[in-house]
């Protein structure tokens, strides 16, 4: 036995990780993104192809190309990374893939490190992708092989929903044999099925619909979906993380635990039905299942509105099966996050206070600065917004006010999805010009020190090519571009930009003091590997 | 050995260690061939904010949260996470603060970094805890070193075993 195949104590990112590795998964791809991140870096880590991609629909269309290409593809982002990705999702669920395409996506119920709290399986419905559920960290690992099997046996997109708990949590993990294919890449022209004009993309939706039917039949008798026998007086239907809370909240009920949640075993759980006096339906977030089953004229119970709010726990799932609606204690307060002390760009924001801006924000530590002690951020909406959002409000504000908003993105989430946003500006200036500023720290601190394309350097910190975003912005016609390299002369061009009625860029480049020891160490190999 | 599950809650702030702690410890009883959960917060909180780590092991777990007020253990590993932490501890459970490392006209964790006469510094305070906690639990000092060792780069190995003794002799002393 080879020391990767004995068991390990693992996170449910880490036994994706080690999955793929053993499926022979060809190519990797994502954008940094928690609870998501870990699974890329841990499976460039023991050996896997795996890159960044400046965001999550660029990442997902390369997968496709692997898998138009025959090779295995794993895409991970995290659920909000499936709203930018869903245009070629939508799609690819028509085409279909020659090799195994599996998409992770990574809920955040409770929104740990999130802007909402999304439910996915919508997603699967929307789009009409087939959805598997793991539970822990064994299911992680176990459930990948499966989603590879079912991808490429109907040569279908899977989508793959984790949750945080199911990322992040540890637990033993057996591995098996590997099951490495005879890959054998190479395209076979077939525009029928890849090239979606309405002709032909009608006859795909035909015949996508025809193997969702088929999947559905297949599914009402997969070992994916198990019934744990117990007392008939309580039955309970449940997936993912919700179903290791049920057990111990409910040790003596009678459980369904489906694992693959679209489409679902609608007769399976008709017949469990059956069986049981009590039906009750576990699920965070959304009633997706509760939905459904109603829908198919199953009835049932599900947990009342004041469970759709964040993660549920073992104390919450008693709760939900007593019926409990009395008020919830919440835990006393931690202590919350904050803008790092050593953190270069704590100048900027008391800059932008002392003018009194009206701060567009975007997604990154910087996004802390809306606590104490600064208080400054005024937006905050999603990847790539402080520049719409900006100038939608330049627009629309009386001029004096006007003069007086910016807009502040990171480097990791101007390459992701600040360029449109900056031909936007150029396309369609306000009348009292904008100031964009990109707060460049060198790295993606948030997620926990990724690199991206403007880094220069891939996910396994190799040189590479390099986005210089002051070429890049001058060169899409910005009349001012200023690069600040120190923090202290950061307040002079702020001060110079915004009395312009000009478009304007300053871009303050610092690095991250956290990612400064390890960035000079890649540099250092950089340079040695030149010599 | 005992097959109830056993539910500890190491809590701390963003870059004290927490998480590395609660790895030791699952990893301890997993070498103990016990089945184990561990559940970690990451993200925004590891920005200086509180953190938590759920560690649940015995003969079969499943959820990988500690339910409140059924913690066996609460490792406490700033003086000023406390308060927020007791509503993990089961009645009769154990709260273990870090102040429990600090001296006579000790009052902050940096003090401990002057202090001579002990091994345990602010840095490694996670790992004199976790050897009080190792005084409760029935594992052997070989998996716990084991574990420790595992989890942290051989040219600490000496000093943090020298901590993880130094915190169980301070618990039965």
């Amino acid at each position: 036995m080879t020391k990767d195949l004995e068991p390990q104590l693992l996170s449910g990112n880490q036994a994706v990780a080690l999955a793929a590795l053993h499926l022979g998964v060809s190519l990797g791809v994502g954008y940094p993104g928690t609870p998501s991140t870990e699974i890329l870096e841990n499976f460039s880590l023991i050996g896997g192809r795996a890159q960044w991609s400046p965001n999550e629909k660029v990442a997902l269309e390369v997968g496709i190309g692997v898998a138009y290409g025959g090779g295995r593809t794993l895409v991970t982002m995290k659920h909000v990374g499936v709203n930018v990705a869903a245009d070629p999702l939508f799609t690819v669920a028509y085409t279909g893939v020659r090799g195994g395409l599996v998409l992770v996506s990574a809920d955040d119920p409770g929104m740990g490190s999130s802007q909402n709290e999304q439910d996915n399986r919508r997603f699967a419905v929307a789009a009409s992708v087939m959805m598997l559920e793991p539970s822990d960290a064994q299911e992680s690992y176990d459930f990948l092989f499966e989603a590879f099997r079912l991808s490429e046996k109907w040569q279908l997109p899977v989508l793959f929903r984790m949750t945080t708990r199911v990322c992040h949590s540890r637990g033993i993990v057996r591995p098996h044999a590997p099951a490495i294919p005879d890959m054998d890449p190479g395209f076979v022209r077939d525009p029928r099925a890849y090239v979606m004009i309405p002709g032909y993309a009608r006859l795909a939706h035909k015949r996508m619909r025809q193997k969702m039917n088929e999947i559905q039949q297949w599914n009402e008798s997969a070992d994916l979906n198990r019934i744990y026998e117990g007392d008939p007086s309580l039955g309970i239907v449940t997936s993912g993380v919700s179903f290791l809370h049920t057990r111990e909240a409910a040790p003596e009920a009678s459980v369904l635990k489906l694992g693959m949640t679209y489409p679902l075993p609608i007769e399976k759980i008709r017949a469990f039905a059956k069986t049981v006096d009590r039906l009750l339906v576990i699920e965070e977030n959304d009633p997706y299942l509760v939905e459904a089953l109603r829908t198919a004229g199953i009835p049932c119970e599900g947990k009342a509105e004041m469970y759709r709010f964040g993660e549920l726990n073992i104390t919450r799932v008693k709760r939900i099966v007593t019926g409990d609606l009395t008020d919830e204690t919440p835990p006393p307060p931690g202590k919350p996050p904050q803008l790092c002390q050593g953190c270069p760009h704590r100048m900027a924001f008391a800059v932008m206070k002392k003018f009194n801006c009206i701060i567009a924000g975007d997604i990154g530590c910087y996004t802390l600065s809306v606590l104490p002690p600064f208080e400054t951020l005024d937006t905050c909406v999603c990847m790539g917004a402080s520049l719409g959002v900006g100038l939608g409000l330049r627009h629309t504000l009386p001029a004096e006010e006007a003069r007086r908003v910016v807009s502040v993105i990171g480097d990791s989430t101007f390459a992701h999805s600040g360029l449109t946003g900056v031909v936007e500006m150029v396309y369609n200036p306000p009348e009292t010009g904008h100031v964009l500023v990109i707060l460049d720290n060198g790295t993606t601190a948030m997620t926990g020190m990724q690199e991206h394309p403007g880094t220069g350097r891939s996910m396994d910190h190799q040189q590479t090519g390099k986005l210089v975003f002051e070429n890049v912005i001058r060169s899409m016609g910005v009349p001012n571009v200023h690069v600040v390299n120190r923090p202290q002369d950061f307040e002079a061009v702020f001060r110079e930009s915004l009395a312009k009625n000009e478009l304007s860029v300053i871009i303050l480049r610092k690095v991250c003091f956290l990612a400064e020891p390890k960035l000079a160490q890649y540099e250092a190999a950089t340079r040695s590997s030149k010599d | 050995m005992d097959t109830r599950i056993t539910n500890v809650v190491i809590a701390g702030l963003g870059g004290q260690g927490v998480i590395r702690a609660a790895n030791i410890l699952a990893e301890t009883a997993f070498r103990a061939g016990l089945d184990v959960k561990q559940g970690e917060i990451h993200g925004m909180s590891q920005r200086g904010g509180s953190v938590t780590s759920d560690i649940r092991f015995g003969e079969k777990v499943y959820s990988p949260m500690v339910p409140d007020g059924c913690a066996d253990y609460v490792l406490v590993m700033h003086p000023t996470q406390e308060d927020n932490n007791r509503h993990h501890l089961k009645e009769g459970g154990n709260f273990i603060s870090v102040t429990r490392l600090l001296g006579e006209g000790q009052s902050k964790l940096s003090d401990l970094d002057s202090d001579d006469s002990t091994p345990v510094t602010e840095r490694n305070c996670n790992i004199a805890l976790l050897g009080i906690l190792s005084v409760f639990l029935s594992f052997d000092d070989a998996l716990w070193e084991a574990a420790i060792c595992a989890n942290l780069p051989a040219r600490v190995h000496a000093d943090n075993l020298a901590v993880f003794a130094y915190g169980k002799q301070l618990a039965v002393r």
